[in-house]
């Protein structure tokens, strides 16, 4: 028996996670990830009118916080069988763009950074060096010794005040922590210009999205900013979105690149075997990046049937049922949260809210490492390119990926292309409003008796579903199967562990009093759980034609 | 060197230059509704030290407040967490995890007794003594009591810990409650959902100015924000008067701005600022993008307000 270390609460992610490790010979031997908070959110969608589950499930999280809303959309428009203009396609597709843009620079800066990043050592840092340093990663502008030994002051006076608020009492100096301080000083500069660029990113996500968080502009049908198809609204996007596109191409992409030969030690641990991606993107009826699975890490892109989804409830507070594709499950919540006489989790038992997906009887990881092994194994060019050049540029193989250091490099990745991308997607809603469309919204009604819809979509965090059933008007039925649930859910009735708990296996941990490293890795899957944590309902009908999007 | 003098030097030394930090300070005696010259008196304020302490909770929410209040300008989110207040416990940007985190609450809680502000991030749940939500062994209904017992304010930000929220619409599965509720006494409450930060900020400001909250409504919620209907104020007011609607989303009425009344707006029953300070630095705001005010400040909206596309 290992020592077994406790991460409760779990900060720098969205809700409410606990992590269990049990250390043997400074590996962890054996992990357990525990989703702490349920809301019933799907109890509570019964019997409303449809058109309110994409306000009432972009409440899942107010991080991602505009891709249960869109999922949502899709699952109700499959349903009452609309399909929405082009221009409203496109500006959906800008808007889940802005998403990306907007989120991938955050999770890496501001709640994964400091897992390698020791804010004290900046402290250390000469401020020429480091402008040297930046100077030759990147273009980015501002990267001047003066504007360096700006930071270290601010740092210094900060630390001076003896309060040190939000940066107290963490790992600083910790033996895991590789970089040189003038690499940590540029580190913490970014931390700060990212936290001002995140501001902007939300701006560019509420150009047609009203406001961020919790934006209110897709419906079933299309949009409800018909007004905004101009070229004030549009040129506005396409320059802030340029100055997005600048900061990934100048500060985010030459600071992984930079980070990364400290810890290619990481490119080996952290990893997992099988991926799944739902594609996104709709252009017409196709999705731009593609849809796939890969399984036992095989560098091929395999098809992918939404009926085999399945969810397996023997390690979630719930009543016990067999696993079940989400419109067959049965579900009941149990009375809460239990924990053993000595306040700890039952890990043999019931440990956690979250429920076990698996895609035909296997956990797959979801997010943008899969997203970009998907796209890569299936040859998408934007992807494929940027991929060989990280892989070149850091000197290491493919193989490489299927790692905590693979996950962040591949997030990075995807955001770039995501960010180029929508440059292309703004030229063509100019083309198509030039042509004389002005068409922002298609009618529709909902069908008499019952009609069954599924929305699936690849967001930030990755794989996301929804299915509803409605009568007469009116959900019958809803569930979310959502990215967080996949990654961090528990083992399943066969004992097979969630993708964190698998990933995080072998985790060398130098302190057990200050496990860092587990950190590392939980976090390079950029956890959401609050939109993991949920309940499906008694279900007794099977869906027999879904199409996705 | 006054002291608003020398905050100014700060900043100009951080890159913010006189046009940026005027534009801070007027805005936010706007937002508050004071006369041009608190404007030095508001720096006066955010330079003061100790920083103030806050602890900020998160219980049964989405996170979509603090990524709200991670979205506000003048002043900058890392101003705020730098310069202004010592964010002493924060689960979204805090460094330190598990063991060390809980160390910081209860470090912060003993250290600056009866002077820390609580401010609070989602609803309670209360079913099963609680056992829906735990943080770190203990209850989210311990947890928020507790903290809640030595601070000199509790601010709610967002309707999830003002009035509920999300999570407590019928048929409320785990019996999630307002911490007004949850406590049994008053709580300044920051609605919407989430709210503009422009609102939270201006709270703090207050505090910080005048040593004291501002002027409530009958919902606890200041009155220099939410004193007014969306409709009141409303860009596309004459509209309504003139009985031009928009009545299917995409037709004419949608190209030329019209009133969303009739495609459910529920501006006329919704008490904020939205019309005026709009969000994410004045980019956009619903009604601006052409959708309904689903009435997100307002109690039990989700249940009262809803359905949202259908006019009540």
């Amino acid at each position: 028996m290992g020592n077994r270390i406790t991460i409760d609460p779990i900060p720098r992610i969205e809700g409410h996670l606990r992590i269990e490790v049990e250390v043997e010979n400074g590996k962890v031997k054996n992990a357990w990830s525990s989703g702490m908070l349920f809301r019933g959110l799907e109890l509570i969608l019964k019997g409303r009118d449809p058109r309110d589950a994409p306000l009432i499930t972009q409440r899942s999280c107010g991080v991602c916080t505009y891709v249960h809303q869109e999922a949502s959309v899709r699952c109700i428009e499959d349903a009452v069988k609309v399909k929405m203009p082009k221009n409203a396609q496109i500006l959906r597709n800008l808007t889940m763009a802005a998403q990306h843009i907007h989120d991938h620079p955050v999770h890496f800066y501001h709640l994964h950074a400091l897992d390698w990043v020791d804010i004290v050592s900046a402290l250390k840092a000469d401020p020429k060096k480091t402008a040297d340093l930046a100077n030759a990663a990147s273009n980015a502008p501002g990267q001047g010794s003066k504007d360096f030994a700006a930071v270290k002051e601010r740092v210094k006076a900060f630390v001076e005040s003896g309060q040190l608020g939000p940066f107290a009492n963490a790992y600083w100096g910790h033996p895991a922590y590789k970089l040189p301080p003038e690499a940590n000083l540029m580190a913490v500069k970014h931390y700060l210009d990212a936290l001002r660029n995140q501001v902007k990113a939300a701006q560019l996500h509420a150009i047609f999205g009203a406001k961020n968080p919790h934006l209110q502009t897709a419906v079933a049908g299309g949009v409800t900013c018909g007004n905004y198809l101009n070229a004030d609204r549009i040129s506005q996007y396409l320059f802030m979105l340029r100055e997005q596109i600048a900061f990934i191409e100048n500060v985010y992409i030459p600071d992984v690149l930079a980070v990364a030969p400290f810890y290619l030690d990481w490119a080996k641990v952290g990893g997992c075997t099988n991926f799944l991606a739902f594609g996104e993107f709709p252009i017409g009826d196709q999705l731009w990046q593609p849809r796939g699975w890969i399984k036992g890490k095989e560098l091929k892109a395999l098809p992918v049937d939404p009926t085999k989804i399945t969810e397996d409830v023997k390690h979630g507070w719930y009543k016990d049922s067999p696993p079940a594709h989400p419109y067959q499950g049965v579900t009941d919540p149990l009375d809460g949260i239990t924990l053993d006489k000595n306040g700890q989790l039952e890990s043999e038992g019931k440990y956690t809210f979250l429920k076990a997906p698996r895609y035909e009887g296997a956990s797959c990881e979801v997010g943008p490492l899969a997203r970009t092994l998907v796209s890569y194994v299936a040859g998408h060019k934007e992807t494929k390119d940027v991929v060989d050049l990280v892989l070149k540029t850091l000197k290491v193989g493919p193989e490489a990926l299927f790692s905590t250091l693979g996950r962040t490099a591949g997030r990075a990745i995807n955001c770039l292309v995501i960010a180029k991308q929508a440059e292309k997607w703004c030229l063509d809603l100019i083309e198509n409003i030039k042509g004389g469309d002005a068409k922002s919204y298609e009618a529709w009604q909902f069908p008499a008796g019952e009609a069954e819809g599924m929305g699936l979509a690849d967001v930030p965090r990755g794989a996301l579903g929804h299915w509803i059933r409605m009568k007469d008007g009116k959900i019958d039925n809803y569930q979310q199967v959502v990215p967080s649930t996949w990654n961090l859910g528990p083992r399943d009735e066969k004992g097979v562990l969630g993708p964190v708990e698998e990933a995080l296996i072998g985790t060398p941990i130098a302190d057990p009093k200050k496990p860092l490293e587990v950190l590392r890795t939980v976090h390079s899957f950029d956890p959401c759980i609050a939109c993991a944590v949920h309940v499906i309902d008694p279900q007794t009908n099977e869906v027999h034609k879904v199409r996705a999007l | 060197m006054g002291k608003e003098e020398e905050v100014f030097n700060r900043l100009v030394e951080k890159g913010v230059s006189r046009r940026d930090f005027m534009k801070f300070s007027t805005l936010m005696a706007a937002t508050l509704g004071l006369a041009p010259a608190m404007v030095p008196e508001i720096a006066k304020a955010v330079a003061a030290k100790p920083r103030t302490p806050v602890i900020w909770l998160h219980m049964a929410e989405c996170t979509g407040c603090s990524e709200a209040f991670l979205r506000s300008t003048y002043p900058w989110a890392d101003d705020i967490i730098l310069d202004v207040l010592s964010v002493e416990y924060h689960e979204t940007i805090m460094a330190a995890a598990g063991q060390q985190a809980e160390e910081n609450l209860h470090t912060a809680m003993a250290t600056y007794k009866g002077k820390y502000i609580l401010v609070v991030e989602g609803a309670i749940p209360t079913k099963n003594e609680g056992r829906y939500g735990m943080v770190g062994g203990k209850t989210m209904l311990q947890i928020v009591k507790e903290v809640a017992a030595d601070a000199a304010a509790v601010v709610c930000i967002g309707t999830c810990s003002a009035f509920g929220g999300v999570q407590a619409a019928k048929p409320n599965p785990t019996e999630a409650k307002s911490v007004s509720e949850v406590l049994g006494k008053p709580t300044l409450n920051i609605s919407g959902c989430p709210p503009n930060p422009v609102n939270f900020v201006a709270t703090v400001v207050h505090f910080l100015l005048l040593g004291k909250l501002p002027d409530l409504d009958d919902k606890g919620r200041p009155l220099f924000a939410y004193g007014q209907s969306i409709h009141d104020n409303c860009p596309r007011r004459a509209h309504y008067e003139d009985g031009n609607f928009v009545k299917v989303f995409g037709d004419e009425g949608t190209m030329k701005g019209w009133c969303l009344f009739e495609v459910g707006c529920k501006g006329p029953n919704t008490f904020n600022n939205c019309s005026l300070v709009q969000f994410n630095d004045g980019i956009s705001w619903p009604i601006g993008a052409g959708h309904p005010c689903i009435g997100c400040s307002e109690p039990n909206f989700w249940d009262d307000q809803a359905p949202f596309y259908v006019a009540k």
